[in-house]
């Protein structure tokens, strides 16, 4: 023991270790009454590694090239021992990935937690948002089948929507007249390395900004406003050994689903493996229907429910820019809420009646993104776009007008 | 120019959907696990559809191990000459030369079970009939204009159209294909036909994802390992969380 | 918080039944991440037994196959060269092949299965050079009483004829003998057995 001591001190003397250790964990003080919705911010990081580590072993087999691409993935679910298992991590983990980030999202939603002083730490959760639409795009090219080729195909050819620079851009994107080689190895390059950095970059700065201002809680008080004569909040508990054991039965649990998909339903009901995708890549060729990847639809319904033009304004721009301002809205949102409160608890009907519709109208939307538009499909996925906006251009009016409920000092638990 | 194709491909690529959505597929039970249909599958493959068909991903000595079969029996009625155990299950008929003999290279049957599914397969080999309309003289059920003619057409016998005749809204009446039937029995009867098809939609379903099976199991294990730790895990979180009130 | 009446044992047990249970599960997950660093089918195919047709193998004549990748020398030996062999064993490091560098029926004089075919695995068993062939019996700077056999220009390890190397110099074992076969009087196949072991 007293050599374990003695080698930390010898540490400490160096490196702040034990300070680190202390800030971050064991002296951290979390609000006590953390309910369901406050797993997902551990699991998004678990999520990170697991598809890291599994990347970075995908990459010692797959072949960045237009002409072996394909086959190498095919290589890895067979030849590869083990490379099956691997291969299904990685696909699993990032439909995974997407459904861990809504719930963590959804939860500032219900309690308020982008609002100050947690401005900053929202808006770094967006900013890594946007580096996992990133991620997620360019690895889909990819596995180089009939989905990534025209999925990339579609989204590359919404850049050529904008005005005057619009098919320069594609061009320069795309690195060639159609999706080539040249993209693919450009969209690796990106996939494996520039934006992963990126992304580890902006959670540490994430969980730093989080632990500087302190966790919201489901009452949405601030519990550093009470604190004992040690300074230590009332209210709070050390994240470790507490939290850390807590998040330890919401890792298994999550686990298991995950084991579930990945084991029993690899390819999530077609929607996390597409069928088309078992298809190399014909330039010649589209698929019978083309749908982005689940978590991406949303914001592709928006994009077709644009159908009329304004002006000199075409509907395809229009489109363009209703899904991009969907996406950048929400970065927004600190400053569009005038509740003087912040969690769904204690505010009154408006809100939640706003936020229902407000999740009603993504999941709809969700769904008509992976539908072929009909007439009434599109009228659907309108009003769904109208919702959606609504809930965010409304707010300053209906977060002010809305009742609310006495909020109290202390958590109820 | 490009813009108007991609305009046109967004706009027509979701009309297929309802085209191909409309047709009835039969449903059709696999096993996976049964050895023997996969090995009856397997022959049925390469003896009438590696003429012109490859499963480049599929490799012999995998087969034989999956499905049970003595390397020498797969060396000696499943490959060609010269090819070695470990080879993956290529052809010699070039893509170029598929283009020129059938209009299109023939595609690669590997993965074939998860681009159309076992139904679509299942349906699509017990459905074409004739027309004389055709470049081989057969269309199909599922898959109109078809450019491969129906190599089983000597077990299964030869199918003709029949057609109903529907009124549309405007008072039309139009011929539709409703299904077909024998016109000139095959060597096996409908009932052995169907179990023959069955076989080999299990066997390229199976070639599809060879590691299903040993996937299922291991997850099995898995998830009785998470069931055991979550026990552990939660009984750990209770018990410190005694210190909380 | 942490007060009293806290079952510490009990707190103690679950941590480390957490602890190992985990830690099993963390051991079971870096398997096949480990795993997949093994030859992959694609390899073993490749590395599969190949064949040698040594019906035009001269006597003195040595012919390269490849063989997982690794030169194998397949050397038909005269009957001065393997006249030489016995009288070497003096200044050999293994002459009677003890160390198993070479499948049972290959532990003879001849380290081979015929007499005069030598079936061995072209790499010096010091740091993986392909040694030279140098079959004359003439004096060499390396060795003035020089009766043929491989020379590794590497760190100049020296065999003979047997792939047995000398006395004084940095390879520690014989050069190793594949498994091999005759499927006929002319044909090798190198990689299996064929049961003969």
């Amino acid at each position: 023991m007293g050599m374990l001591i003695k080698s930390r001190d010898w540490i400490d003397a160096r490196f702040p270790l034990t300070k680190m250790w202390e800030e971050h964990l064991s002296k951290y003080y979390a609000p006590k009454n953390f309910n369901f919705w406050y797993f997902f911010g551990s699991l998004a990081l678990l999520v990170l590694v697991l598809q890291i580590v599994t990347g970075i072993f995908l990459t010692m087999n797959y072949k960045p090239d237009a002409t072996l691409a394909f086959g190498s993935v095919e290589y890895i679910m067979r030849d590869v021992e083990w490379g099956w298992l691997i291969r299904y991590m990685h696909s699993t983990g990032a439909s995974a990935f997407f459904i861990v980030v809504y719930l963590h999202m959804f939860r500032a939603l219900l309690y308020g937690s982008y609002k100050g002083p947690r401005e900053l730490l929202w808006i770094f959760g967006m900013m890594i948002y946007l580096a996992l639409m990133a991620e997620a795009f360019f690895g889909y090219l990819l596995p180089w089948g009939q989905m990534s080729y025209w999925g990339a195909q579609v989204i590359i050819s919404l850049f050529g929507a904008i005005p005057v620079i619009g098919d320069d851009l594609s061009l320069w994107i795309r690195g060639d007249f159609v999706i080539s080689d040249v993209t693919l190895n450009r969209f690796f390059a990106l996939h494996v390395i520039a934006v992963p950095f990126v992304l580890a970059i902006l959670v540490v700065v994430h969980i730093l900004a989080l632990h500087e201002v302190g966790s919201n809680n489901p009452d949405g008080i601030e519990i550093k406003k009470n604190k004992d004569e040690n300074g230590i909040p009332k209210d709070g508990i050390p994240f470790h050994p507490y939290y850390s054991v807590k998040d330890i039965v919401g890792v298994v649990v999550f686990l298991m689903f995950f084991s579930f998909v990945m084991f029993f339903v690899p390819e999530g009901g077609g929607y996390f493996l597409e069928a088309p995708n078992f298809e190399p890549a014909n330039p010649l060729k589209t698929p019978e229907h083309i749908a982005p990847v689940w978590y991406f639809t949303p914001y592709y319904a928006m994009l077709r429910a644009v159908t009329i033009d304004i002006g000199p304004l075409s509907a395809k721009f229009l489109g363009v820019i209703v899904m991009g301002a969907a996406v950048v809205i929400l970065f927004f949102l600190p400053w569009l809420d005038r509740s003087p409160v912040k969690s769904i608890r204690y505010r009154g009907p408006l809100c939640k009646i706003m936020l229902a519709l407000f999740v009603v109208s993504f999941f709809v939307l969700g769904w008509l993104g992976t539908q072929a538009p009909t007439d009434v499909k599109t009228m659907m996925a309108q009003v769904g776009t109208i919702v959606y906006f609504a809930f965010f251009l409304l707010m300053p009016i209906y977060t002010k007008i809305d009742s609310t409920k006495p909020v109290p000092d202390r958590i109820t638990g | 120019m490009k813009k108007q194709l991609i305009a046109f491909l967004l706009l027509v690529a979701p009309a297929f959907v309802f085209a191909s959505g409309n047709v009835h597929l039969d449903k059709v039970d696999i096993d996976p696990a049964n050895q023997e249909s996969l090995q009856r599958g397997a022959r049925t493959f390469v003896n009438y559809c590696m003429g012109c068909h490859s499963a480049q991903y599929q490799r012999y000595n995998r087969l034989a191990r999956d499905l049970g079969i003595e390397d020498q029996d797969v060396m000696d009625n499943l490959m060609f000459t010269g090819e070695k155990l470990g080879d993956q299950m290529t052809i010699s008929m070039t893509p170029e030369m598929g283009k020129k003999w059938f209009g299109a290279p023939p595609p690669d049957l590997t993965l074939v079970a998860r681009v159309r599914g076992t139904d679509w397969l299942y349906t699509y080999l017990r459905t074409f009939y004739k027309d004389d309309t055709r470049p081989f003289g057969v269309n199909n059920m599922v898959f109109d204009k078809v450019g491969m003619p129906n190599v089983l057409w000597q077990l299964q016998g030869m199918q003709k159209p029949v057609y109903k005749t529907v009124t549309d809204d405007e008072g039309h009446e139009h011929q539709v294909l409703e299904g077909v039937e024998i016109e000139q029995a095959g060597s096996q009867t409908p009932a052995e036909f169907d179990r023959t098809v069955r076989d080999l939609v299990n066997f390229l379903a199976y070639m599809g994802e060879p590691v299903k099976l040993e996937r299922q199991s291991l997850g099995i294990k898995v998830m009785l390992f998470l069931f055991v730790f979550f026990i552990i895990a939660y009984l750990l979180k209770k018990e410190y969380w005694k210190d909380i009130h | 918080m942490s007060g009293d009446g806290v079952d510490t044992s009990k707190r103690r047990f679950l941590t480390a039944a957490a602890t190992v249970v985990g830690g099993v599960g963390a051991v079971y997950t870096a398997v096949p991440f480990l795993a997949s660093w093994m030859p992959s089918e694609r390899a073993k195919a490749a590395g599969a037994p190949v064949e040698a047709d040594i019906s035009k193998l001269e006597e003195g004549q040595m012919i390269r196959v490849q063989w997982r990748g690794k030169p194998v020398w397949i050397l038909k030996r005269n009957e001065e060269m393997l006249s030489a062999l016995p009288g070497l064993d003096e200044r050999l490091r293994d002459p009677a092949s003890v160390d198993p560098q070479q499948p049972e029926y290959a532990q003879n004089g001849t380290r081979s299965i015929k007499p005069e075919v030598l079936v061995a695995v072209g790499i010096c068993t010091h740091l993986g050079c392909s040694p030279s062939f140098v079959p004359e019996a003439l004096p060499q700077p390396y060795d003035p009483d020089w009766k043929g056999g491989f020379f590794c220009p590497c760190h100049g390890s020296r065999f003979d004829l047997a792939g047995r190397v000398f006395k004084g110099v940095p390879a520690p074992l014989n050069l190793e003998v594949p498994p091999h076969t005759y499927i006929s009087e002319t044909l090798v196949l190198i990689g299996e057995d064929g049961g003969a072991a």
